[in-house]
């Protein structure tokens, strides 16, 4: 293999270029990325930058001269527009790259609202440019209005909270996070919100955003209406595969591929929100649309388009992910669609807890909120398909053990 | 000298993966915060370990310093 080509910039995408490098791949490398900004980490994005404890140039993960180092072409505000795969090559703004591997990491994108008119002071958050605008637009002490409850959301709510702005919750659905967590835990999220001040009004259909010119009030489909000088549309995102129609791949939201990351033609892989694969964890296809797994996918799409088609190995990816909001943790690992939810330790009222979820007889799933340790141990027992009744003996009021901070 | 290992508090994002690979070595606090079990060197069976830890944490916080 002598021309890689890695499309997408964020963090699967990097770390795969990354990881080719360090296992000594040395051919040509090439990374291209949409956006004009350097690589740059998402998390902070909606964390620390908006409750203003980092600056937003702090997200940058790498400068020029580390990828100068590596010898690694990047590519940046460049738009693969189209795959072509009996030539082996990608249209990058109009001109061919050819590759002989090829790494798909193009991620995902937020939706948005069909109400959505371009009215100022409505935002969604994805990017470094869109942390940049929410976070100006928190310090003119508007009232905020958050449009879906999930955890970017959740986390905007949060943020504003802290800087002591009036918020309040729009979710479409009967509770928050019942796709990500199911309807018994999301309801324990909207208690967190309410606990901080902050209203989560659920079933709540947004009809229109009203205004001139300006975001004024939030219309909702019963006819009532909110105020809002700030409104930020946390509603999911979708896999960024629009590039690769026609091109031979299978795109069923997002790009299907086999459990070892390989997208269907050879040195052809894929990594992070823009996956679709057989997780043998679970037993499901499914796509992930968190950091550690784009991480983890990244470095792992890399060795099997190394390992070449009979070295691949397949990808078991846990789904891990965390969110901070009003200073509280709350990580999750596997998956929610379960026989039962089970609280093995803590109070769902004192935001202290961990909850299990059964699949059939297995450990699938795990939710905590301030309980990172107790969290841990049950992710490793789901990494290892631990059976229910044993993982429920080995959690339930487990003892932690002895420990010594350092200074 | 014994290895050491080093970390970067700020990029620590609580995944816990350090604590599953070399659980003599690194522990969680009740706010998600690591903690290093023992700070002063590392015994010679936790050096492996560590250095997995080390590879596979997604945040890329912790280095692993082993003197000549």
């Amino acid at each position: 293999m002598k021309r890689v080509v890695v499309v997408g910039a964020g963090i699967a995408g990097l770390r795969a270029a990354e990881a080719l490098r360090s296992a000594g791949y040395d051919g040509r490398l090439t990374l291209v990325g949409a956006e004009e900004e350097e690589p740059y980490d998402r998390p902070p994005l909606s964390k620390e930058v908006l409750t203003g404890t980092r600056a937003p140039e702090l997200a940058y993960l790498r400068d020029r001269a580390h990828f100068v180092q590596l010898d690694i072409d990047v590519l940046l505000g460049a738009t693969a527009e189209s795959l072509d795969l009996s030539r082996r090559s990608v249209t990058v703004d109009g001109s061919a790259l050819p590759f002989d591997g090829l790494l798909i990491a193009t991620g995902s994108a937020p939706r948005t609202l069909p109400a959505a008119e371009r009215l100022e002071g409505v935002h969604v958050l994805r990017s470094l440019a869109d942390a940049r605008a929410v976070r100006a637009a928190l310090e003119g002490s508007p009232r905020v209005v958050i449009v879906g409850a999930g955890f970017i959301g959740g986390e905007v709510a949060a943020a504003a909270r802290g800087r002591g702005l009036e918020v309040t919750i729009l979710e479409a659905q009967a509770a928050p996070l019942v796709r990500v967590l199911g309807e018994q835990m999301g309801a324990a999220c909207a208690g967190l919100h309410r606990d901080h001040g902050v209203p989560v009004i659920t079933g709540a259909a947004v009809a229109a955003l009203e205004g001139d010119g300006r975001v004024e009030r939030v219309r909702l489909a019963d006819g009532s209406a909110i105020d809002a000088d700030l409104v930020v549309v946390g509603i999911g995102v979708a896999p960024e595969v629009g590039w690769l129609a026609g091109s031979g791949l299978t795109l069923d939201d997002g790009v299907l591929c086999d459990a070892g990351l390989n997208a269907g033609a050879p040195g052809v892989f894929a990594a992070g929100d823009a996956v679709r694969w057989p997780n043998r964890l679970f037993g499901v296809t499914m796509r992930c649309e968190q950091w550690t797994n784009a991480v983890e996918q990244g470095r792992h799409a890399a060795a099997n388009m190394l390992a070449g088609p009979d070295g691949a190995a397949p990808f078991a990816g846990s789904n891990y992910f965390w969110s901070d909001q009003y200073g509280i943790r709350i990580q999750f690992a596997g998956i929610p669609s379960s026989d039962s939810v089970q609280l093995v330790s803590g109070d769902l009222g004192e935001h202290r807890f961990l909850a299990l979820y059964r699949g059939g007889e297995r450990l699938v799933g795990a939710l905590a909120m301030r309980a990172p340790r107790e969290l841990t141990r049950a992710k490793l027992l789901i990494e290892r398909g631990t059976a229910w009744h044993a993982a429920l003996a080995e959690l339930a009021g487990a003892e932690a053990p002895a420990r010594v901070a350092l200074p | 000298m014994p290895a050491h290992v080093k970390v970067d508090w700020d990029r620590c994002v609580g995944s816990g993966m350090c604590l599953s690979i070399a659980p003599s070595v690194f522990d969680l606090d009740d706010d998600g915060n690591m903690l290093l079990l023992h700070g002063d060197g590392l015994a010679a069976d936790e050096v492996d370990p560590v250095r997995d830890a080390v590879a596979c944490c997604p945040a890329e916080a912790l280095e692993l310093l082993e003197e000549q």
